[in-house]
């Protein structure tokens, strides 16, 4: 099982708040915006879901 | 029948807190009463971005989760009463809810000035819904704008409304804006780089008195000079929601203290089993810092209290064997912040406030810049305008003064 990860970048203002919570699938890149996994496996799902949790714009979603 | 658990207070923590129950294996009732006729909604583009455009529930609500669908949200209602003994809340209907276990999560609400000729409209606060919703109806291009206080709140809606072509004027009792967490010289800079968004300051000065009969029409300031005001916006900090609690035997002296589980304390200092408080209104001691108890307003703190008493409470309620485990562990959250003021994106982690020593740490203070704050030659805080990577690069060290 995977799952998909998608971040509004029309929303996403690369606070990076998500980084902390899902190390594996979040993280800032040279220029500080955010890059992003956006397969993973389903054990990654409980740290998405948290990073979901502290976004501050609420941009991050799981398709399921 | 099994009673619920029920949560006082149906913002981010109550969402995040009946999420937590869940995820740790409580399966039974629960029921949330927050006094806002709105679902959860995320509350810090109340004085940003959304504060630019259209304000509505849906721009701002909280996806909510398969898990907790079968919680009984009941919106509009204030909770007026606790009785701990019984283990009942009394509602502003009148209505009693018995509870198993009992999650303070009321948070926080503005400090309004108090003057003589204080009856007028055309004041506002930034806190609810609704309050961003009255207050972007008003940031009308050509509105003169005045601000009482300068924190990170003052300063954001001053950049919001300045950018929305208001004359901003922001007017505060200290000597610079945000100079009490930031330090003089970060202070110093924000405050140039808004005046050269066009925002004036007029710092060391307090408003004494309001002027106009039905509607603000300018402010009288302790100088005796008088500004003319179209909409004032009142920024001067909060009080916790605590008045429900009295008459109970919890310290509710500014915030409800907790241990470290988030248990609420009596005022004889015994723990309550049963009683839990979160967010803002909770005030505990963080183990990274010191064993002083404090409120922490800043956006992580409900989450992560809210985890900490999904934690302790699920495996109390499920009597988990690892119960006397789980009220052991450190809970240790690291404090997480941010601000967005014209073209500033500013982030820190810790509690800068607690700071005897400042210092520029990365970048140059006319661009992009790191402060580090120490207390007794520690690191306690970091916080930067950009260069967020490196910001963050400091967060685990400051979690790790737990341990």
């Amino acid at each position: 099982m995977t799952i998909k990860i998608d971040v509004d970048m029309t929303k996403c203002q690369h606070y990076g708040q998500c980084v902390f919570e899902a190390p594996n699938i979040f993280r800032l890149n040279n220029d500080d915006k955010l890059e992003y996994t956006a397969e993973a496996d389903d054990s990654e799902r409980a740290n998405v879901e948290a990073a979901i949790d502290v976004c501050p714009m609420q941009a991050i979603f799981i398709v399921d | 029948m099994t009673k619920p658990v029920v949560i006082v207070g149906a913002s981010m923590g109550g969402l995040r807190v009946a999420e937590a129950l869940r995820r740790f294996g409580y399966a039974g009732p629960i029921t949330a009463i927050g006094d806002e006729p709105y679902a959860p909604y995320n509350r810090p583009p109340l004085s940003k971005e959304v504060l630019a455009k259209e304000v509505s529930h849906e721009a701002v609500a909280f996806a909510q989760r398969p898990a907790t669908e079968d919680v009984n949200w009941v919106l509009g209602t204030r909770v007026v009463s606790a009785d701990v003994d019984h283990k009942t809340v009394t509602d502003s209907n009148g209505e009693t809810h018995a509870y198993s276990a009992l999650i303070a999560a009321t948070g926080l609400r503005p400090k309004r000035l108090q003057v003589p000729n204080g009856e007028l409209a055309g004041r506002h606060a930034v806190r609810t819904l609704d309050d961003a919703i009255g207050l972007r109806a008003a940031l009308v291009p050509g509105a003169r704008v005045v601000i009482l206080g300068a924190g990170f709140i003052g300063c954001e809606v001053a950049a919001t409304a300045r950018k929305l072509g208001c004359e901003v004027t922001v007017v505060a009792p200290g000597a610079h804006p945000i100079v009490r967490p930031l330090g003089v010289e970060l202070a110093k800079e924000i405050q140039r780089r808004h005046e050269a968004e066009g925002v004036r300051f007029l710092m060391k000065t307090t408003i004494t008195d309001l002027i106009g009969t039905a509607r603000v029409e300018g402010v009288q300031l302790d100088s005796g000079e008088q500004l003319d005001c179209d909409v004032l916006v009142e920024a001067i900090g909060s009080h916790a929601n605590t008045e429900w609690l009295e008459g109970t035997d919890i310290d509710i002296a500014d915030g409800i203290l907790t241990d470290n589980a988030m248990r609420a304390i009596r005022t004889d200092g015994t723990v309550h089993e049963d009683v839990f408080a979160i967010g803002d209104v909770a005030k505990f001691a963080n183990p990274i810092f010191d064993e002083v108890a404090r409120r922490v307003e800043h956006w992580n703190i409900p989450t992560d209290t809210a985890k900490r008493v999904g934690q302790v409470l699920g495996a109390k309620l499920n009597s988990a064997e690892n119960w006397p485990s789980v009220l052991d562990e450190q809970f240790a959250p690291v404090p997480s912040f941010w601000s967005d003021q014209f073209e500033m994106h500013i982030l820190a982690f810790g509690l800068l406030a607690l700071a005897d020593d400042i210092k520029l740490i990365a970048g140059e203070i006319e661009g992009d810049c790191v402060f580090g704050y120490y207390r007794a030659g520690t690191m306690v805080g970091v916080c930067g305008i950009g260069l967020r990577s490196t910001v963050q690069s400091y967060r685990a060290a400051i979690g790790s003064l737990a341990s």
